[in-house]
């Protein structure tokens, strides 16, 4: 049996987070990813011991965390398990869950643990007949998420990619099995280009994966501008409570602080910076050598003027870093008198948005555009954006197997090895969209709910 | 009035592919077996190509050999062209085809029959299937005699209730005219069987010197002839006749279009499932009608007669549109027709009604082999008839009744789709139809199914070991040839390069050397001085072995993983409704299919993973329960 890994704690900001991994091979994988700090190897630790030690990815660190192992048949699921235990946050907690996977381990499903645990004689019946409820209405709830994803912009894509290779695969088989038909020979140039193509367009698919975090996550939106332009104000405004202590003394937000916020079907996770003024206060500056990264880092920049003010110094300083960047220039304080220069403002970051944080004016205005901005800019919400590490998985899988059938065809292989791969490939993408009711896809429906059970 | 005749242990209802090879399995394996047919002149004839094998259906005749069937020794004895097709396209899809002596064959397999100890030939249509408490007790035949039996099993092929159609005509009968059985199917519906009606059809017959060979595409035979069965001695195989290719023209499309409405087909006459693999002439003109041309080949029927089939101009139009349309394509100009070509209806069961052994669910001792289960083809039906004969055979002694799974073979793999998946025409074995043909190659059919055969009994012990020897050489010269290391001398690297391949530098693994796509096992001979001497099937292995390695290993872990779940058997008297957690249509589509295991399960639609994960969960908490 296959071993299985899942983040077995909820997926929320946290104190610690954990990621289980349990089989046969529990020990190897978890031996990949985590180097404990007293050297010695993880498959050798016994039974209910721990480590102190790395999370490693490609040689950098992760994380630091802790690693607790059980021994099979002394454990929850009766494998061995390795467990561990890093610092909550959901994205290192899937980075470290990503780095188990590549290293062999495959996405538990929903209930899994448990019923591995039943299997394996760790539950007594009226336990499992609990989880066999569990189970059928996962089952139920994927079902309805499968059909879901058939209306989804991702459902399209893979499914152009998915009719091209079938195509493909149609005339292979015709071929083949009609060998004395007056079937035309299926040229490998013409196959080469196919599987390009196909690859090309899964490449595509996986390219977006990243903006799948932002639509889990929220979009990572930096709030800019110089000091006491009235940031923590409209971040309070647009939240609908305080967060950041608002006062109007300069440079009072010393940190960068964060909240999530809803607009529509976008999510931004924003972070009020402290400004990027030049300063003699060394807390200050460690501030605003933050702000600076966090724009750069961002997904979008809000960056606010004060609409009674000229423009500074730090103004400009700010627009010179944002340009270039997805950024929306917002003009507060309209309830007051206006002495910016909003032209130069709008000729190098466009159309401003006018609100007044203070009264709550414009912030509606606001939310449109910041909903515009993505739904009509390059992030396309509406296109196929791959979910969660399970469809990542599919496609790369799919991937693999279409870029060997591309290689081996190159290398002169005959055409029914390289067949059974593109079959394999295209197994891969109808796994993905839920169209096939094989034992892969078993495990495969339940996935799309929470893991780690 | 009836009367009571012999008690016998099978009988076999009807003496085409199936009921042969189902008879011959059940005689040999130690049953008193009867072989009912209407007419003993036509056992195991071949009413439509005379020929045997061809894309995945060839595989399957080398697994009914490997097992101890008939067919393949038959085809070797009465082929008279032999072609390896696909020799181009990659080892799994290689496939044998011969043209038979349809004659010589019939004659061949009806002695065969004769000379079984056990196994008795009756000329008797039989009507009537007796049962008592849900067991089948015997069968009655039409003059009313009555034969006890233990096991029945039903290949009536396309004759039960036939009705022949040829234009604007309809007439009661099965293939070549033999009369047709018209009153067992009231029977089997009366037993519950869910009966209904496919469709098939055949091109014309015509005679030879009407025929104008010149300037036809000639076909010839393979120079170096596989036998299709692992006991036949290659080395005297020779070819003896040649097939011709032509094409139909836009002349011939305007006469078949021009004459549509005298067609059964189109006139709605037809209620029967036509297959959608081999449509006849005029569906292929209004479907593909973008088509200039079809192909058509024109192959002998035999050596003793002057007929020759017209393969791919299968047709129900009237037999003077017939000729008419004929004598438009090149060759046929003058063409003279023998046998008018026919469609033809039959009726036949659903096979998800049928166990994986062939057995009817709800008839203790009742089996389905061939074309009766739904299928298409000689080889299919000859492939389930040895399962049924084998199954009703193991039934009868008490013994483990035989399931080949989707991974063992294309055998398995057939009868899963059909008992599983079901079928909406004809079925026909296609290679794309195995998710494991890598591994299910013609070539490899003894090495899977052999040991299988000879365990059940129907594979001689001498013929055993001669197969242990052949794997034992396998083996051997396969470690020979991964360990010796190949030096980089010149005469190594004019051989590389001689094949586009580029040169080495440093000494190399043998294998590693005959895994390079242009590479073959036999071009290192010259630098491989301590090669053995090994026959061609043992070379051929250890060539493919090495090859296709890494795709048998990566094909091996999926089959692996497949039957971890085909080895969780499903008990026989399981109640869906009592599971707690099962969907409703699973509780309908499982009670429905009733799958043997839980590998079957998954494979119906409208089984989810989640059910599939209900069931697993169930079943382990029944066998803790029983502890």
């Amino acid at each position: 049996m296959s071993t299985i890994a899942a983040i077995s704690t909820p997926l929320a900001e946290g104190g610690i987070a954990v990621i289980r991994i349990s089989g046969e091979n529990a020990l190897d994988i978890a031996s990949k990813v985590f180097e404990p700090m007293s050297k010695k190897p993880v498959n050798t630790m016994f039974g209910y011991t721990c480590a102190y030690g790395k999370v490693i990815s490609a040689n950098s660190v992760i994380d630091d965390g802790v690693l607790t192992v059980f021994r099979a048949p002394k454990s929850y699921t009766g494998e061995n398990i390795a467990e561990i235990s890093c610092h909550g946050g959901v994205f290192i907690a899937k980075k470290i869950l990503r780095e188990v996977l590549s290293a062999g381990a495959v996405p538990a499903e929903a209930g899994e643990f448990t019923k591995r645990a039943f299997l394996n004689g760790k539950l007594s019946l009226t336990e499992a007949e609990a989880v066999m409820d569990i189970i059928s209405s996962n089952g139920e709830q994927a079902l309805r998420a499968a059909n879901a994803v058939k209306d989804g912009a991702l459902y399209r894509r893979i499914s152009s990619v998915s009719e091209k290779i079938m195509h493909a695969l149609g005339e292979l088989s015709a071929w083949v099995d009609y060998p004395d038909e007056d079937i035309a020979e299926v040229d490998s140039d013409s196959l080469t280009t196919i599987l390009d193509d196909c690859c090309r367009e899964l490449e595509e698919i996986l390219s977006t994966y990243d903006s799948g975090r932002i639509i889990r996550d929220g979009i990572d939106t930096a709030l800019v501008g110089k000091a006491n332009v009235g940031k923590s104000t409209l971040m309070n405004a647009l939240l609908g409570y305080e967060r950041s202590i608002v006062t109007d003394i300069e440079g009072t937000t010393r940190d960068v602080v964060e909240d999530s916020l809803r607009l529509g079907d976008i999510v931004l996770k924003l972070s009020d910076t402290a400004g990027i003024r030049k300063t003699t206060d060394t807390v200050e500056a460690i501030g605003v050598e933050r702000s600076k990264k966090k724009i750069s880092e961002a997904d979008m920049v809000l960056v606010l003027f004060d609409n009674s003010s000229e423009l500074t110094d730090e103004d400009r300083e700010i627009i010179d870093e944002v340009r270039g960047t997805r950024a929306i220039a917002i003009i507060n304080k309209t309830d007051m008198e206006n002495r910016l220069d909003i032209n130069y403002i709008e000729e190098n970051l466009g159309k401003g948005v006018y609100i007044s944080a203070k009264n709550g004016e414009g912030t509606d205005i606001l939310r449109k555009r910041i909903e515009e901005m993505f739904h009509m800019e390059h992030l396309d919400l509406s296109a196929g954006i791959i979910a969660n590490e399970r469809q990542k998985l599919c496609v790369d899988k799919a991937l693999s197997s279409l870029r060997e059938a591309r290689e081996v065809l190159t290398l002169g292989m005959t055409l029914d090895a390289v067949t059974v791969l593109i079959d394999e490939g295209e197994q891969a993408l109808l796994e993905l969209t839920g169209e096939k009711v094989t034992d892969a896809v078993v495990d495969e429906v339940f996935s799309k709910f929470c893991v780690g059970k | 009035m009836n009367y009571e005749m012999e008690s016998y242990d099978i009988a076999v209802i009807g003496a085409g592919h199936a009921g042969v090879e189902a008879a011959l399995a059940g005689a040999r394996l130690g049953c008193r077996t009867a072989l009912f047919t209407i007419s003993l002149d036509t056992v195991a004839n071949m009413p439509c190509n005379p020929s045997i094998g061809g894309t995945a259906k060839g595989h399957l005749v080398r697994e009914i050999d490997a097992l101890g069937g008939e067919m393949g020794k038959a085809a070797d004895k009465c082929y008279i062209q032999s072609r390896m097709l696909n020799a181009g396209k990659g080892p799994a899809v290689h496939s044998l085809r011969v043209q038979a002596d349809r004659e010589k064959y019939r004659t061949y397999m009806k002695n065969v029959c004769e000379r079984e100890k056990l196994l008795d030939l009756k000329q008797a249509e039989i009507t009537e299937i007796l049962t008592e408490d849900g067991q089948v007790t015997g069968v009655v035949t039409k003059l009313g005699a009555v034969y006890k039996a233990k096991a029945v099993i039903i290949a009536t092929g396309t004759y039960l209730c036939g009705l022949i159609h040829i234009g604007e005509t309809s007439y009661q009968s099965g293939a070549d005219n033999v009369v047709a059985p018209m009153l067992l199917t009231d029977s089997l519906k009366a037993l519950g069987l869910p009966i209904r009606r496919f469709k098939t059809g055949t091109p014309a017959r015509v005679h030879k010197r009407s025929i104008n060979f010149d300037g036809l595409e000639k076909q010839d035979g393979d120079e170096n002839i596989q036998p299709f069965s692992f006991e036949t001695d290659r080395s005297t195989m020779k070819n003896q006749v040649s097939c011709y290719v032509s094409y139909t023209n836009e002349e011939t499309h305007r006469v078949i279009l021009d004459n549509l409405h005298r067609s059964p087909l189109y006139s709605g006459k037809i209620e029967g499932v036509g297959p959608r693999y081999c449509p006849s002439i005029e569906d292929k003109i209004v479907r593909f009608s973008e088509k200039p041309r079809h192909q058509l080949f024109i192959e002998p029927m035999g050596l003793d007669t002057d007929e020759y089939y017209l393969q791919g101009m299968s047709s129900s139009l009237p037999e003077d549109v017939q000729l008419k349309f004929l004598r438009t394509i090149k060759g046929l100009e003058n063409v003279e027709i023998m046998r008018p070509a026919y469609a033809i209806e039959y009726d036949c069961i659903d096979p998800t009604a049928l166990y994986a052994t062939l057995e009817v669910k709800t008839v203790r001792g009742l089996f389905g082999a061939g074309q009766f289960n739904g299928t298409s083809g000689y080889e299919e039906a000859a492939a389930q008839g040895l399962i049924a004969g084998i199954n009703a055979a193991h039934q009868i002694q008490g013994k483990e009744m035989l399931v080949l799974d989707r991974a063992s073979s294309y055998i398995g793999t057939l009868i899963d789709d059909l008992v599983t998946k079901g079928c909406s025409d004809p079925y026909r074995m296609m290679t794309s139809r195995s998710e494991y043909r890598l591994i299910l190659r013609q070539d490899n059919a003894d090495e899977r199914l052999t040991a299988i055969g000879y365990k059940i009994g129907l594979i001689s012990k001498e013929r055993y070991e001669e197969f242990l020897k052949k794997e034992e050489e396998i083996e051997k010269e396969l470690a020979r040839v991964k360990k010796l290391t190949i030096k980089p001398t010149a005469e190594v690297n004019a051989i590389l390069v001689s094949r586009g391949t580029s040169e080495i530098t440093t000494g190399q693994k043998l294998a590693d050397l005959i895994r390079r796509p242009q590479m073959s096992y036999a071009d290192f001979a010259p630098v491989d001085t301590d090669r053995p001497t090994l026959s061609y099937e043992v070379c051929e292995q250890v060539e493919l072995k090495i090859k296709y390695d890494g795709y048998i290993e990566k094909q091996q872990a999926q089959i692996d993983e497949m039957r971890r779940l085909e080895v969780k058997l499903l008990p026989e008297d399981i109640d869906y409704n009592k599971i707690r957690g099962l969907r409703l249509e699973a509780v309908e589509k499982l009670s429905k299919h009733r799958p043997l295991n839980i590998g079957q399960a998954s494979r119906i639609s409208g089984v989810t993973p989640a059910d599939i994960s209900v069931l697993l969960v169930w079943l382990a908490g029944g066998n803790r329960n029983e502890k």
